[in-house]
């Protein structure tokens, strides 16, 4: 378990891929379920379920602010609206409907950011969303969830169906190996403990806990240090059990994330841990507060030490292993 | 559906405007704030809606099938609360608590408070919810309409014009827009701040049917309604010209009662000239 499976990466798929295909199955049953695009079906693969549910898809054109006022006046009338835009205008353009019509009017909106974090690479900081955990951590009334591989795509959406309140679903264009984790549950806001290992805790989430895991394996292969990795997949609300028991039973903690080190997951938990009196090494991975490298999405991530590579000396330095 | 409300009669209606300009002044006295200007340019138009045109009441309020109703000028809360206290959705004592601690009567509408579609207050967010709802309807072949009042001041948020554009694209007959055209801002001249006009010729652009009323005659605001659709297959705008401050001479087209709140003789001066009105309509 925990064991990164190679058969696996000749099968992996976008999250966002699964994310389509899961949102047709449950389209074809449940007609209640409508898409609704800023002509983003492209990128969000949502044109072959255009073309099975026209009467289920919801064009808006270019307009985020629209997109996610109109997703809210259907999600009022009963609509189990799927506002998918890339994650980068529609949690910046639409915010403030975001705020208002959606978290603080409550209804209940599947707000879903596709190429998130910096899967459009040398596009540019226009087209990266690196502020979304951030932004909508400080807005009451909305379950942040960034799943890690296809599985938890899956199992996300899935619930993201079934959901009374607002949800907000980060996806990214790479395709994900499976993770064949050791927890084999999903559920908002429980962490998911994919090995376990006693010296340090690496709490990821999206597509960095992948890289995690492989760090994971290269830190007891060249060191013989036994890391438990997590998929931290809901950033809100946090799993602070977890936490807890990871704060209690490792001698370190490093959070990942492809964010901005301000605001998102690695905040969100030193937030927990100082105010409940954990006193352990600690480190945020994530895009640090400069100009973003320009490259793609690997060399950006490459370039901040979000690899393998990175991570393991990141984590011998905290654990001040040289 | 709406019939059921019309018997009420005009004189009777009349008399229920100037009433609720009474109590949106009581209320904003007793919250020393509020919206004065846009409540009473407003009211006759809410008057109208929620007493003759709008299908839903305090029984029916979670019926998938209403009439909606979302204020994007959510500033001009006091007029939407004196009507739905009138209406019965909560009791008028209720108002006592306007903008008081752990209220839930605050200074824009909030679904904590019965009858309240839409939680507002940003200005250009009325449209795009409305026009989301009147496409559900259309989605789940519903009869229901969807009605949303937005000030002049708040056409420039181009949220507005994103949402308008998806109307017509749609096709929304079941939606109307109402327009509290009072030409007066926190500013100034609304045509001085960015002028809008002429409304009706980029509505029309847009792929709207529109119609111009007088917003404080209650006869042609019915028959505006009652019309609806006003062209099969487009969304309606009622342009309805309105008088910021209107009922009260003194506050009638001043800008300084955008949100001033009269003192007490002030006060007692426009309760006066109400209750004049009331002796003679």
């Amino acid at each position: 378990m925990g064991a990164i499976i190679e058969s696996e990466i000749a099968t992996a798929r976008p999250n966002q891929d699964v994310f389509s295909a899961v949102l047709q199955e449950l389209a074809a049953a449940d007609r209640q379920i409508v898409a609704v695009t800023s002509d983003s079906r492209g990128s969000g693969k949502l044109v072959a379920f255009g073309q099975k549910f026209p009467e289920q898809i919801v064009e808006i054109g270019i307009a985020e602010q629209n997109l996610v006022g109109v997703a809210a006046g259907l999600a009022s009338a009963g609509k189990k609206a799927y506002a998918v835009s890339p994650a980068c205008f529609l949690t910046a353009r639409a915010l403030e409907q975001i705020k208002n019509d959606v978290a603080y009017s409550d209804n209940p909106v599947r707000l879903v950011g596709i190429s998130a974090g910096v899967s459009y690479g040398a596009l540019g900081t226009t087209h990266h969303s690196l502020h979304d955990f951030a932004v909508l951590r400080a807005i009451n009334n909305m379950v942040i969830v960034t799943p890690a591989d296809n599985f938890e795509t899956e199992q996300a959406v899935r619930l993201s169906a079934q959901a009374e309140h607002p949800v907000y679903l980060r996806f990214g264009k790479k395709p994900m190996p499976l993770l064949n984790a050791e927890e084999t549950t999903f559920e908002f806001g429980k962490g998911r403990v994919i090995k376990r290992g006693s010296d340090i805790a690496i709490i990821a989430n999206g597509e960095t806990v992948y890289p995690a895991l492989m760090a994971a394996e290269k830190l007891k292969r060249e060191h013989q240090i036994d890391a438990t990795v997590v998929s931290m997949h809901t950033v809100k609300q946090l799993d602070v059990t977890l936490l807890s028991e990871l704060a209690n039973g490792t001698n370190a903690i490093l959070t990942i994330e492809e964010h901005s080190v301000n605001g998102g997951l690695g905040e969100a938990c030193a937030s927990y841990l100082l105010q409940n009196g954990y006193q352990k090494p600690f480190k945020i991975m994530g895009i640090p507060d400069e100009y973003t490298v320009t490259g793609s999405q690997t060399e950006i991530l490459n370039h901040y030490g979000i690899s393998p590579q990175g991570i393991a000396e990141t984590a011998l330095q905290l654990l001040k292993i040289s | 559906m709406a019939d059921k409300f019309k018997v009420m009669n005009e004189r009777a209606l009349v008399q229920k405007s100037i009433e609720y300009r009474k109590k949106i002044l009581k209320y904003i006295v007793g919250a020393n704030a509020g919206h004065t200007g846009g409540s009473l340019s407003c009211v006759d138009i809410l008057n109208v809606l929620y007493n003759q045109v709008l299908n839903v009441s305090p029984d029916a309020f979670v019926s998938p099938n209403r009439d909606r109703y979302i204020q994007s000028k959510g500033h001009c809360v006091e007029a939407l609360f004196v009507v739905l206290a009138d209406r019965g959705f909560f009791p008028e004592a209720d108002l006592d608590t306007m903008c008081k601690y752990q209220s839930h009567y605050i200074g824009h509408p909030t679904r904590k408070v019965n009858g309240v579609e839409q939680n507002t207050g940003a200005l250009g967010h009325g449209l795009p919810i409305a026009v989301g709802t009147a496409l559900a309807a259309k989605m789940d072949n519903k009869d229901y309409r969807v009605f949303t009042l937005l000030g002049d001041g708040e056409l420039p948020e181009g949220s507005n014009w994103e949402a308008a554009l998806t109307a017509s694209h749609y096709k929304l007959d079941n939606l109307c827009a109402i327009v509290d055209k009072n030409t007066l801002q926190i500013t100034g001249p609304t045509s001085d701040v960015c002028n809008t006009d002429p409304l009706d010729e980029k509505f029309e652009s847009f792929g709207w049917a529109v119609k111009t009323v007088n917003g404080h005659d209650l006869n042609e605001l019915s028959a505006a309604f009652e019309s609806m659709p006003f062209t099969k297959g487009k969304p309606n705008l009622v342009i309805a010209n309105t008088v910021k401050g209107k009922g009260i001479s003194f506050m009638e087209n001043q800008v300084k009662w955008h949100h001033g709140v009269p003192n007490k003789e002030q006060y007692n001066e426009a309760i006066t000239e109400l209750d004049h009105a009331l002796a003679s309509a």
